[in-house]
């Protein structure tokens, strides 16, 4: 199962002058099982703040996470987490970055890297198992992460802006496997993003973060059936009414 | 791509590196060459003075009839002894203090202070205390490498542990490394290597340093520095000179040597990192 609900959650930091910021304020959202969610929100309006709160790496001021209904309190197996930083460890060679989290666990070695191949396999770099994070190109190793954070089988995947600092033809490449591999694994994806394309190509449902503080001024469902085509009517359709929602006064004020 | 497509590139690359060291490298030799025949004609033609400035030709005489007294085997080893006890100490100390002291803001605090005044005192000024605390032991002249070697050790493993990006922790506790020793075994440790032998590079420097002075003081009655200061005593400079070039080829190699392992290590997956 993946369901993950999130109830009344807020965030603030404390700021120099004594003031404190609010980052995100009384959000509300429900993201079911097997969906494929785009949070959508300009720079610095929290996407990040509250992917990483879902991860359990940084704890609300108020409110709950619940995942099946259990609080998420900390880091948890059950959820894997791809960032937009090139995150892979780059003093070890790629099969033991995918096996990294069935080692902590404690699974033994051969066990351990038939999962990891299996997951290599699944993002196409099987081949690639002894080389290091430096010797990959950007579009490699974030693949490479997906494997890695798919390798302990969580139920839900959290992806912060994963192909950000990727061409755009990379970029688009990456999207449809993603796709490919959401269909065969069927993980809860939070996905988020602040480009309007990559979220209608992919979501579900979409879900739009207004900035300071962050909450959800707008939920889309994409209905769009798939494999999607971003050149047909009905993509440009949607995407030019996607970015009517986020410029409305409700989605852009503060 | 096939699996063999990337390996012959980083053959070539490395191929291409060698040679051009190659192509340079006469250019060392021919600078050598040159410092020792200005050394030479300086010496013999204008000094005429082999107290004063012995020349190479000086020097190698002197080196023969030390080779012929057989000494140097026991100057070796008893050197090799006071370094490797001070470098051992160094390790035991610097790298356990500075991983604490980098993993942990508390300890840090708790011990910068005392740290920062210790490190400026010079090694040597910790001479007459090695003396009363070890006497003329091999251990009071390891005590003072130790001295010279420990703070840069422990320096670069508490900068190391200080800079391991944040987002390796974020990615280790994701994937389950979340307790104290497992995040500095599997993330913050190898994340800090590179910076740790850094360090343990530069100490092998600083210790090989301070081995004539750690032998100046009469710990033992062979060593390199030990019969420099005696061979200086019986004012034969020649053989001094050769001590001095023993003791920097012997640094050159340790440093060499390191270097090697370092890079065998660490390029594979620092490529494009510090390139």
């Amino acid at each position: 199962m993946g369901d993950l609900v999130i109830k009344n959650l807020c965030q603030s930091f404390p700021r120099d002058d004594g003031t404190t910021l609010s980052a995100i304020e009384d959000l509300n959202l429900a993201v079911h099982d097997k969906e494929f969610v785009c949070v959508l929100g300009p720079s610095g309006c929290g996407k990040t703040t509250l992917l990483r709160m879902i991860a359990g790496l940084d704890t609300a001021t108020s409110g709950e996470i619940l995942l099946d209904g259990s609080r998420i309190a900390g880091p948890d197996p059950k959820i894997g987490i791809v960032f937009q930083e090139y995150s892979l460890f780059p003093w070890r060679n790629v099969i033991d970055n995918v096996a990294f989290g069935l080692e902590m666990k404690g699974v033994g070695n051969d066990e351990r890297y038939r999962v990891a191949r299996e997951y290599l396999d699944l993002v196409g770099l099987a081949q690639f198992a002894k080389s290091y994070p430096s010797e990959l190109s950007g579009g490699m190793r974030q693949r490479v992460a997906v494997a890695r954070a798919l390798a302990l089988d969580p139920v839900v995947l959290l992806m912060d802006e994963p192909f950000g600092a990727l061409d755009a033809q990379t970029r688009n490449m990456l999207q449809t496997e993603l796709l490919g591999i959401w269909e065969k694994t069927k993980k809860t994806i939070v996905f988020i993003t602040h480009s309007v394309d990559e979220a209608v190509f992919l979501a579900d449902r979409i879900l739009v973060l207004t900035p300071r503080p962050g909450q959800i001024c707008e939920d889309i469902v994409i209905d769009l059936v798939r494999p999607r085509d971003r050149t047909s009517v009905e993509f440009a359709k949607l995407r030019r009414r996607v970015l009517e929602l986020i410029n409305q006064p409700k989605c852009t004020l503060q | 791509m096939p699996a063999g497509v990337k390996e012959p590139g980083r053959e070539w690359n490395r191929m291409d590196r060698l040679l051009k060291n190659h192509r340079d490298r006469w250019l060392g030799a021919l600078a050598l060459v040159l410092a020792l025949v200005i050394w030479e004609i300086y010496a013999a033609l204008i000094v005429r003075n082999s107290f004063l400035l012995p020349s190479p030709t000086d020097v190698l005489f002197a080196f023969f009839s030390i080779l012929d007294k057989g000494i140097l085997l026991a100057d070796f080893t008893e050197s090799f002894i006071h370094f490797g006890i001070g470098l051992l100490m160094a390790l035991l100390v610097g790298i356990p203090v500075g991983i604490a002291m980098g993993w942990s803001r508390k300890f840090d605090a708790f011990l910068d202070p005392v740290i920062e005044i210790l490190r400026p005192i010079p090694p040597l000024a910790w001479i007459p205390f090695a003396i009363i605390w070890f006497g003329f032991t091999a251990y009071s002249a390891g005590f003072v490498i130790f001295i010279g070697a420990v703070f840069p050790i422990l320096i670069n493993t508490y900068s190391g542990f200080r800079s391991v990006p944040r987002i390796y922790v974020d990615a280790g506790k994701m994937l389950g490394c979340t307790k104290n020793q497992d995040m500095i075994r599997y993330i913050a440790f190898p994340s800090a290597l590179p910076s740790v032998a850094a360090g343990i590079r530069i100490a092998t420097g600083v210790g090989w340093m301070c081995l004539v002075a750690a032998e100046l003081f009469g710990v033992s009655n062979s060593g390199l520095g030990f019969n420099l200061w005696h061979y200086y005593d019986l004012h034969q400079m020649d053989v001094v000179v050769v001590y001095m070039v023993l003791l920097g080829l012997i640094g050159l190699a340790f440093d060499m040597i390191f270097r090697y392992f370092i890079d065998r290590h660490f390029l594979k997956w620092r490529t494009g990192e510090v390139a």
